[in-house]
Formats: C-alpha cells, structure tokens, sequence
C-alpha cells in the first residue's frame, strides 16, 4: 500500500488562499465584462482609469486595516486620519510652500504617529481597539474640523507638481493606482515572507498559543497600528493630490467602507486570515459594481444596498467555507496514512 | 505488544530497555508545591533517561498536574531540586523549559488554526534563505522529515484548522522536536484517541526513543502505560510512591499502590431501596457518537457510566439533557417523553447536570457566588416578573450552608473560590431546583481529597431521598465506591452492566478497554 | 468531540486547575488569594464607574452654568432634548445587546431606512399612521434579519451589522434617491407629529423625544437589572456556554434583542423626521458611532456581561449637557467631537492605568518572596 501524502479533499493551505482572491478578482472580471456588454465604454481607457483610480485609496486604507484586523483589532480612524493630514498638507502647501516630496513625507509620518497612539494604547493600556480607535475617530475628526475652520484647500493652492501625482499617467495606467498596487505588493510579499509578518497571524489565529509560542505580540501589534495609520497619512496625501481640495469632510465615514472591502476581500474580522491582495481586490470590486451601475444607467443609487448585501454574502460564504474545510479535513478519517501501520488491519 | 520485550528484544542493555550507562536526562527530586494552604505537591520526584518511556500514575489529587507543571516551568517548586543534563536548574518560565529541551503536550494542543501545519511547527523560527525570507519548500520538507522520523504521514501544507485531536497531538509533537526537545511530557495523550490512533502514537513513541528522547507518559489508562512503557512511577496525595519497571509489576498492584487502601472501606453507603423509573432511556443513539443506548434509572440509585474518556459517556448525558441533539431514540422522565435538544424542557421535567468543565459550562465565573446559585432558579425566585438580588442571596446561603461551602462574601465572583467549592456552587444551582434526577459528570475531578469526600456524601444523601442520579465518573475507586449500579461503555456502545455487588475494578477495566469482547468473542 | 484548536487546559486526567489557586481552606475566608489576585470584586468597579459619571455630570453641569447665560434655562433642557433625545433612544437597546456580548452597528442606517420609507410612502399618498406603522414594521423586519444572520447562521454581529448598516442605507437611497420629502409638490407633515420637534410634552418643559427616553429607560433598567431576563443576559454576555447549560436560551434572546433594536431605531428614525419636518436617505449618516461611544461611556464592557442603565442615561446627560453648553458659549461643533472623544478615550485608560498600577505593585511587593501568588496564565 503506498503511502499517500495527502488524503482525498485536504487542500493546502496557499491554495485555499489564492482560490479566494481568485473568486475576487474574477467576480471583478465578471462585473466588468457584463457591464461592458451594457454599455461597451465601460471599456474604454478612459473608464478603466477611473475604476482603478477610484478604488486605489480605499485599496490602499485596505491595507493598514488588513493588518491590524488580521491581529484581531480593529483600526475605526483610519477615514479621520486620512482627511487630516490631507488638509494639514494641503495648508503646508499654501502657507508653508514645502516641496513636494515632503508632503508625502510628512502626511506619513502624522499618521503613522496617530497610529504608534492607537497602538501603545492598544497594546500598552489593554483597552479593546475597537473603543481606542473610535475614540480617536472623533479626537481626530474634531481637531481637523478646527484646524480647516471653514478654510478649504483650493486647487490653486496645490503645487501642480504635486496634483500631478493625481491624474498622470504612464502607458495609460494611473500614477496613483501604480503607487497603491505597489504598496499592495510590497505588503502583500512581506506579509507572505517574513517572519515578523506572519506572527501577525498566529497572534490572530490564537493569541494565547502566540504568548506561549514566544511571540512578542505587544511590539507586533503596535507595528500593525503604526503602519495602518502611515497608510491612512499616505492615502490623505494622495486624496489631497487626487481631489486637488480638502474640506472638514474628507474621509468622512471611510472607515466603514475600508473594513467593508476588507472583509468582501476574503479577510476574516476575527483575524488570522486573509490577504492583502485580497482586500485590494474587494476595494476594486466594490468600486466597479458602483461604476458599473452608474454605466448600466440603473441608478447608482442601488450600489450602496449591493454593496450591504455582497458584504453579507461574502461574510456567510466565507464563514461555510472553513466549516466546510474543518468538517471535511475532519471527517476523512484516513486523512494520514502510517507508513507503519499501512496493511495492518485495525485493533478494533 | 508488550513495548519493553520488544525494546528488549531491539538489543538494549538494560532490561528496562534504557541505554546502559547513562545519566538521567532528567531528574526531579523531593519537589513541593502549596498553594495557599493547600499543598498540592508534598513530596514529587522522577527521573527520566534518554530513551526510555515512563509512565505516571496516580488518581485526580495525586499531584501529577502539578508536577508536570513544575516540569513546563510554568510553577516554581518551593522546595526540591530540578536536575536537568547533571545541572541543577531552576524554569523561571515556560521559555526556559523549553530552551533546556523539556517539551510538554497538553491535552488540548495549542494550535493556530489558520497557518498551515509547516508553519505551526515552526512559528517564529521558520527556515529561511536571502535577505531573511522564508523558504516555504525547506519548512515543508524539514517538516516532512520530522514526520517520516515519527513514522506518520501528514500534509504540511494543509491548514491546521480540522486536523483530528490526534493529528493535533503529532504537530505538536514535531513542534517540540523541532525544538530538539530531550524530555517529552505527555499529559493524558490518548484521552481523545481511538485504538487506531493510539496504536499510532505508541509507534510515534518508540521511534521517539529511538532518536534518544525520554518520554513521560501521564495517563489513567494503566493498561495503556503497560504496554508502553518501561518504567512507571506512581504518585499519591502528592508524594511519591515508587518507581518500578513495567514488568515488575500487574495491575492489581499498581492499583493499590494508587490507592492506598481498601475501596471498600472508603464509602459509606446508605442501603436503599431504588423506587420508580425516573429516566428511561430507549435506543438512544448520536451518529458517529454513540450508538444503541439503552437504560433506566430509578428514585434512590446511583448509576455510574464508567469506560475510557472518548468512550461517549458525557455525549450520552448531552444528549439526555438536551444540549446536544439525538439522531433517533427516546428519552422519558417519569413517563413523560423528552423533546429533543431543549434543556428549559429537560429542566422542567425534573433533570439537572452539573457537567464536566466547571469553566466553562458548570459557573460563569466572573459572576458572583450568589448569582451563580440562582442561575437555574431564575423563573422560581422571581415574583411579578421581577428578581431581586436580596431573594438570589438568601437562596445561595441556604445551599453554603446546606453544602457546607467556604467563601469570603457572597458576591465575590466564582473564580476566587478553590476547584472543591465551585464544584459546590454548582452542586447548589441545581440541587436548588430539587431535581428528581440529577446528572453528574466527574463530579470530584480537580478537587482536594476533603471536599471529594463531602461530594460523595452529598450524592449517598440524596439517593438516600429518593433522587436518581446518573454519574459519570473516570475514577475506578470512586465508581465502585459510590455506585449501584455500573454500566461501562466502549466506543460508544453499552459495553457491560454490573450491580454493585459483582464490580470490580478490573471487570470494568476489561470491558472499557473491549477486551471483554475480544475474550468472549 | 471538536476538534477545534482550544488553548491549554493542562491538567492530568483533563483536571482543570482554577487560575487562581485554591483559597485558604478552613478559614472561610478568602484572604491569601483575594489580595494577590489582580481583579478587583465587580460591584466595586461598578460603584465607581457610575459614580465617577455622576461627578463627571456635575462637573459638566457646573461647567455649563458657569459659561453660558441661558444654561439653566428651562429651554436648555427641552433643546438638549431635541439634540441628543433620538440618538439616546438607539443607546438603550444597544446596551441591552452590548450586555450580552454582541454589537449592532446598523442602528443609524436603519433610522434612516426608517425615514425613508416613512417619506416614501408619504410622497406616495399614504395617511400618515399606517405609512408609520409599516416604518416600524420595516425596523422590526431589519433586526430579524440581524438576529437571524448572527443567531441562526452564527456570523460574527460586527462584520453582519456593518453589512446591513451598509445595506439598509442603501435601501434608503434606492427609496428617496436624493430627494429630501416632503419635496415641493408634496403635502407637507400633519403638524402634530412636526409639532414632536417644537413643543414639549404638555405638562412638562421636556421634548417628546426625553419623555420617551425616560420611559424607555425605565423599561430596559428594570429587565436588565431585575428580571430573570436581565440575569440570562448578563450570563450569556460573560460564559455564554455556561448560560446555555443553565437552560438559558441565548440565541433566542439575542435574536429579540435585534428585533427590539430594529424597532426602536425604526422609532427614532420617526422622530427624527417629525423634529426635522422632512427625510432625506443620509439622515443619521455615522451616527452608530456615537451610540456606541454613549454606550461605552456609560461603563458598558465591550466584551459583554457588564454595565447598566443608570451609567448610560447618566452618559447620555453628560455628553448632552456638554454639548448643550459648547453650543452656547458658540464653541464649534467640531470641538465637542473632540471632547467627546478624548472623554471615550479617558474613560477606558484611567481603569487601565489603575490597574496596572496594582499589578505592578503587587510584582513588585511579591517579587521579594520570589513566591508566584497564582499560576501564570
């Protein structure tokens, strides 16, 4: 009898994980192609840029937010980050005249302090990260409301080399969607590759087994935190140079919008699984149903409740799938085989 | 087979089958621990050599947790030695033990469901090559060397999630190989196996000791320890007993040295007469569970499930009491059948059930003592849909005192009382609905010798006053003590049924283990 | 038997050692364990939280007499009433489902949705009664689809409200687009349910909106403070397991729960378009937040199985009265969202703080004896 390294229906790991964000992006494909079918400008480059384009920040949000939620938090002021540091880059820009690249510099380094205060509370304080980063929702969102104090960052008053960053292209792909599916990438590689990214994991998957593995799950959390709010100080700064204008309401309820594509994407709210790609996926899908329908001529107004309900789907859907994978893998019975035992017959 | 002859048989020197010459890997010597003022161990000491298994024995209360404990590094020993590799050492936490090769699995293994099983291996140490990344093809195949090392096959690939609790068991040990563990501590491996499995950790075992490991093999099985190890030590009340080659000894010894006196002079037993069925139960039967269980219990008697752990006993009282659902058969309370999976309508008809995870089914801990009592009795206390606290707490002090229980005020919460007096507090809860039957799973598991007698007393009276009670109970000594009657199952299925007069220990033994069958087949 | 991976129950014989070891036996009391162990008994904690509220409700008080004229006016309370009535009325379910260890982020959404459909069949022509009553009955359909996704299909609730909040939003707009009803070739609202937002309760200086407050408070305080109901949900919020196996039925509490929130939200959503006198399909836009902040603030444990009543009324008139008092001195709206917030945020680390402080005390105090008072975790 040879000896099988593999029972009947046990997937691998990688390739559950890949089926999922393969489910994601070709729901996109789908969407896209039926739209197209609708309307055939739905194809056009023109139309293709604005999909990625409009998906790239709540993409690029979706990022920070993955990493935290894969611990098991929650990061709820990542809309608030974003629209405070786009406006405190926008009024260096008028009053300051800074460069350009240290806008973006400095939108990161405001979020990823704002995010390095979640964490330490988080982590430090023990306080659940759900009522922190609410908390600092409102902390944030005020302090904007006071600083714009009816005081809009206009178009005119945005270095053009730094709009620049908002509409050019290269070989018809947005700079911006590059910029974001770069972050993506480079994300989505470490959280494959390095250690440090897959301790993020187990801390969600079994945070007691984490301690006791020896896991520093302090010091990871909070480099969690830290890097979603780096990312929401990036996606302000790209918002600034996307919208060219910052009133009191950017990122306003954006956080909701993130964890929604987050959780479409395949990641799990109680952390300890999904992946980067995918929740940058669930981003681009959202985004192409909305501009879908806009296309179809249906009102966009039905996007909001497509989008409640697919999030629903994918929750359930996500939730039968690891039933369906733990009853299977349980239930084969023969899901090892000894290379001992093999053609001995049972004691029973 | 008899692992020692075979060990034997393999060429060791020693007639243990333990490498000749050689100094103890490990070695504990007159360790005590107390908590509070409850000593827990008196007087713990083992020693281990490379490759060789050794069994632990000694009922619940003998100090085998703690000392195990003391080995994980989690509790520091007040007083004894710890001598690992010829160096007096001392765990100032479950890192160092580990770091000095002494590796403990649990018996709930302590997995991250989501990872696969390469990863859960080598969570934080994952091989890598350039630049620090992880090289996914090295960690499969070292983790697929270390399972052909085990003897057992298993995809490091697959998600950890689904993995049976024996398949859990061999990840973690090739966890702590991967560690280069030198002592393996086994706490109550095969609780959860089935003979094929157990079958297959014996295997995994010996090619442990072949690679040098020690083994120390915690388990209630005795037969089990026999046929696996060389060597066994038995504890009791928290000291050491003896050490003795597994060939030395039987059973009948090994029992007695445990026990440490007569079974039959430990239990009073008031004699009564049993009264009317009370719980009939007819073709009971969970798939894949259990299978054809068919009983009665009647006013005054006590009836014990006795068998293995995994034998299905606590799933049949699940499925009496409703919180688990029956695949077919009928459950009746004094006459009246039972609907299926409801617990308010098994409580209604009269049933109680203290279970057997105090934790997390028998007390909401973080609830106060008096509101813990009252949990059942919501309905009953309440007047004009209102309940106040006042009406909570004069029920929990009738039942303190009824149950002798000692706590410091009434609202402190559960976990501050000690394993014995929580098992009182549920005790309470229910005995306040006065029950007509009244389900009991491991009554005086986790509690000190005192209180355990209490317990046993408190079920004798209330068989005495007409209460039928159904135990469950893994304690030999205890099952023969306080039971009328025993019926043993094995992998699911009614196995044997004695009265109280034709028990013994090793009757029940042999049919819990399904030898009974094999000899009569 | 689940195999689902469990944390470590060591223990020979699958025995359960308590995480805090056994106390001193034959002294009856607990005194070794008790002062060692670094959780203080419930009631204490409890005591405080709502007594620090009742100084952080006369600190505000006093605040707002002091800076602002008009505080003490009997305006203010039927203004303040107004402002915050609806909001405060969405914080009394959420309690209850808070309690019992899960959440309900739709609440706004479905005040909308409520509106929605109120103003939508309104446009329609429909008689002002029955389009309220099928408003409530929508809000009653929402939360049995809540309660149903997370009872009956076991789906984590923050992931399923956030879901539903985005769907019953979206219903919202399908219904109203962006018009604002009553539009100009509507008839405008009967003047008795816009009067809900002018005049007070007969009688009283209070808006309708505090009466029904109140009385709903009232209502919830007693189920949850003394009734069975009360006691099964406090259980199922702390050992949801260990309630099942006292016959308590958690997943039908939990389901009604969601119900009762879907209709009071449906309620509040009412209201808000009497005291607006029209409906738009983003009314209430990110309001859910601010009821978990009351929430959370009144001492309600996130994790379940602790808080009361009493804490988020005396929440809801703190940051009512704050909010009262900032809007008279003509400070901006935004640095009330501020207050808020840094209150939210106070609130949860001083008992963080506190306690880590006895811990380290405790370590520091034992650290001598080298003695480990309790097993490590």
């Amino acid at each position: 009898m040879t000896a099988r390294a593999q029972a009947p229906g046990v997937p691998r790991l990688a390739s559950v994980l890949r089926a999922r964000e393969a489910g994601t992006a070709a729901l996109v494909l789908v969407v896209f192609a039926l739209a197209t079918l609708r309307d055939h400008s739905f194809a056009d480059v023109n139309s293709v840029q604005q999909l990625l384009v409009g998906a790239s920040l709540v993409a690029l949000l979706g990022v920070g937010e993955t990493l935290v939620i894969v611990t098991r938090n929650i990061d709820l002021s990542v809309g608030s980050v974003l629209g405070l540091c786009a406006f405190v880059v926008g009024d260096l820009f008028r009053h300051q005249h800074i460069p350009v690249w240290s806008g973006f510099v400095i939108a990161i380094a405001l979020g990823a302090a704002i995010g390095a205060i979640n964490g330490l509370i988080t982590t430090v304080a023990r306080v659940p990260s759900l009522v922190v980063t609410l908390a600092m929702l409102y902390i944030v969102r005020g302090v904007d409301a006071k600083l714009v104090n009816g005081h809009i960052v206009l178009p005119s008053q945005v270095p053009s080399a730094f709009a620049a960053v908002g509409y050019r292209t290269v070989f018809g792909i947005p700079w911006l969607a590059i910029i974001v599916a770069v972050v993506v990438a480079a994300v989505g590689y470490s959280m494959r590759t390095f250690r440090p990214c897959r301790e993020l994991y187990a801390i969600g998957s079994n945070p007691e087994a984490a301690t006791l593995a020896g896991i520093a799950s302090g010091r990871r959390v909070f480099m969690a935190f830290l890097t979603s709010g780096a990312l929401a100080g990036l996606g302000g700064a790209l918002f600034l140079a996307l919208f060219a204008q910052v009133d009191n309401s950017a990122g306003l309820g954006y956080e909701l919008n993130v964890i929604a594509a987050v959780v479409v994407g395949g990641v799990a709210i109680f952390g300890g699984s999904g992946t980067v790609v995918g929740a940058a996926l669930g981003a681009l899908l959202l985004n192409t149903i909305q501009q879908a329908l806009v296309a179809v001529r249906s009102s966009s107004y039905w996007s909001e409740a497509i989008a409640g309900a697919l999030l629903l789907a994918a929750i359930a859907f996500d939730r039968w799938l690891s039933l369906r994978v733990a009853r299977g893998l349980r239930s084969a019975e023969g899901a090892h085989r000894d290379l001992a035992t093999a053609g001995r017959g049972s004691a029973s | 087979m008899n692992e020692a002859s075979a060990g034997a048989a393999a060429g060791h020197a020693r007639e243990d089958g333990t490498a000749a010459g050689t100094e103890p890997v490990l070695a504990l010597r007159h360790a005590a621990k107390a908590f509070g003022a409850v000593q827990a161990l008196a007087d713990g000491s083992v020693e281990l050599y490379p490759g060789e298994a050794h069994g632990l024995v000694g009922e619940n209360g003998a100090g085998k947790s703690t000392l195990v404990k003391i080995l994980a590094g989690v509790y520091q020993p007040d007083a004894g030695q710890l001598i690992i590799g010829g160096e007096s050492v001392t765990f100032a936490g479950p890192a160092s033990a580990r770091a000095a090769g002494v590796a403990v699995i649990y018996q709930e293994p302590t997995l991250f469901p989501d990872l696969s099983v390469a990863e859960n291996i080598f969570m934080g140490r994952q091989p890598v090559r350039t630049a620090r990344r992880i090289d996914r093809g090295a960690m499969s195949r070292e983790a697929a060397a270390i399972f052909t090392q085990l003897g057992v096959v298993l995809d490091p690939g697959r998600p950890a999630r689904g993995l049976s609790v024996a398949d859990q068991q061999i990840v973690e040990i090739a966890k702590a190989l991967s560690l280069e563990a030198r002592v393996l501590v086994m706490d109550e491996p095969t609780a959860a196996l089935t003979n094929v499995e157990v079958d297959r950790l014996f295997n995994v075992m010996a090619a442990l000791r072949r690679r040098g490991t020690a083994v120390l093999f915690i388990s209630h099985r005795l037969e089990e320890v026999f046929a696996s190890c060389q060597r066994v030590t038995i504890m009791r009340d928290g000291r050491f007993v003896l050490t003795a080659g597994t060939d030395e000894l039987d059973i009948d010894t090994m029992i007695r040295a445990m026990i440490g006196r007569e079974l039959g002079a430990m239990f009073h037993k008031t004699g009564v007469t049993p009264g009317e069925v009370v719980l009939d139960v007819e073709h009971l039967e969970r798939e894949n569970v259990f299978y054809d269980m068919s009983f009665a219990v009647r006013r005054g008697e006590i009836v014990a499930l006795a068998g293995l752990v995994g034998a299905g006993r606590t799933e049949v009282a699940r499925a009496v009491f409703g919180i688990d659902r029956r695949t077919s058969g009928a459950v009746r309370m004094l006459g009246k059948p039972l609907p299926a999976g409801e617990p308010s309508a098994a409580m209604a008809a009269g049933i109680a059930f203290v279970p057997e995870d105090r934790r997390q089914q028998g007390l909401v801990m973080d609830m106060g003592i008096d509101h813990n009592v009252a949990l059942a009795s919501l309905g009953r206390l309440s007047k004009a849909g209102l309940i106040f606290r006042s009406a909570e707490r004069r029920l929990a002090m009738t039942w303190a005192q009824r149950l002798q229980l000692k706590y410091g005020r009434m609202r402190d919460p559960a976990w501050s009382l000690s394993g014995g007096n929580q098992q009182k507090v549920v005790l309470g809860k229910w005995l306040a609905r006065q029950p007509s039957l009244l389900i009991i799973d491991e009554p005086t598991r986790g509690i000190d010798v005192g209180t355990k007698a209490e317990v046993h007393r408190i079920l004798d009276e209330l068989a005495a006053g007409g209460v039928a009670v159904l135990m469950i109970s893994s304690e030999l000594p205890e099952v023969l003590g306080v039971a009328d009657r025993i019926l043993v199952l094995h992998e699911g299925r009614l196995a044997a049924e004695f009265d109280r007069a034709d028990a013994t220990a090793d009757k029940i033994m042999r049919a819990a283990t399904g030898q009974a069958a094999k000899e009569a087949a | 038997m689940s195999s689902d991976v469990a944390p470590p129950e060591a223990g020979t014989g699958g025995g359960v050692p308590p995480a805090v070891p056994p106390a001193a036996e034959g002294s009856g009391k607990v005194v070794a364990a008790g002062s060692a162990v670094s959780r203080p008994p419930l009631w204490r904690l409890a005591i405080r939280w709502e007594t620090g509220l009742v100084v952080a409700l006369a600190a505000a008080l006093v605040f707002g007499s002091l800076e602002s004229a008009t505080f003490t006016s009997r305006i203010t309370l039927f203004y303040a009433g107004i402002n915050i009535g609806y909001i405060a009325i969405m914080a009394l379910p959420m309690t209850l489902i808070v309690v019992t260890g899960e959440i309900d982020l739709s609440v706004a959404s479905m005040l909308g949705l409520s509106g929605a459909v109120l103003g939508d069949l309104w446009h329609h022509g429909w008689s002002i009664w029955p389009a309220v009553l099928v408003a409530l009955a929508v809000g009653a359909v929402g939360g049995s689809l809540n309660g149903l996704l997370v009872t009956k299909l076991g789906l984590p609730s923050i992931a399923v409200t956030i879901g539903t909040l985005t769907l019953f939003r979206g219903v919202a707009e399908i219904l109203l687009g962006s018009q604002t009803i009553p539009t100009a070739s509507d008839r405008p609202f009967p003047s008795w349910l816009t009067n809900i937002g002018v005049v007070p309760v007969s009688g009283t200086e209070l808006s309708y909106t505090t009466v029904i407050f109140i009385g709903l408070a009232v209502v919830c305080g007693v189920a949850l403070h003394a009734t069975p109901l009360g006691r099964a949900m406090f259980a199922a919020g702390l050992q949801s397991e260990a309630a099942r196996f006292a016959g308590i039925r958690v997943a039908r509490i939990k389901f009604w729960l969601y119900v009762f929130s879907g209709v009071i939200c449906a309620l509040a959503g009412i209201l808000l378009a009497a005291q607006n006198s029209s409906v738009s399909y983003n009314a209430g836009f990110g309001l859910e937040l601010n009821v978990v902040a009351i929430v959370l603030l009144g001492g309600v444990s996130i994790f379940g199985g602790r808080g009361s009543i009493l804490g988020v009324v005396l929440s809801v008139a703190i940051i009512g009265s704050l909010q009262m008092a900032l809007t008279q001195m003509n400070i901006d709206p935004n640095v009330q969202e501020i207050v808020i917030g840094g209150l939210l945020l106070i609130s949860v680390v001083i008992p963080s703080l506190s306690r880590a402080a006895r811990w380290l005390g405790a370590r520091l105090s034992l650290g001598r004896s080298g003695h480990t008072p309790w097993a490590p975790d």
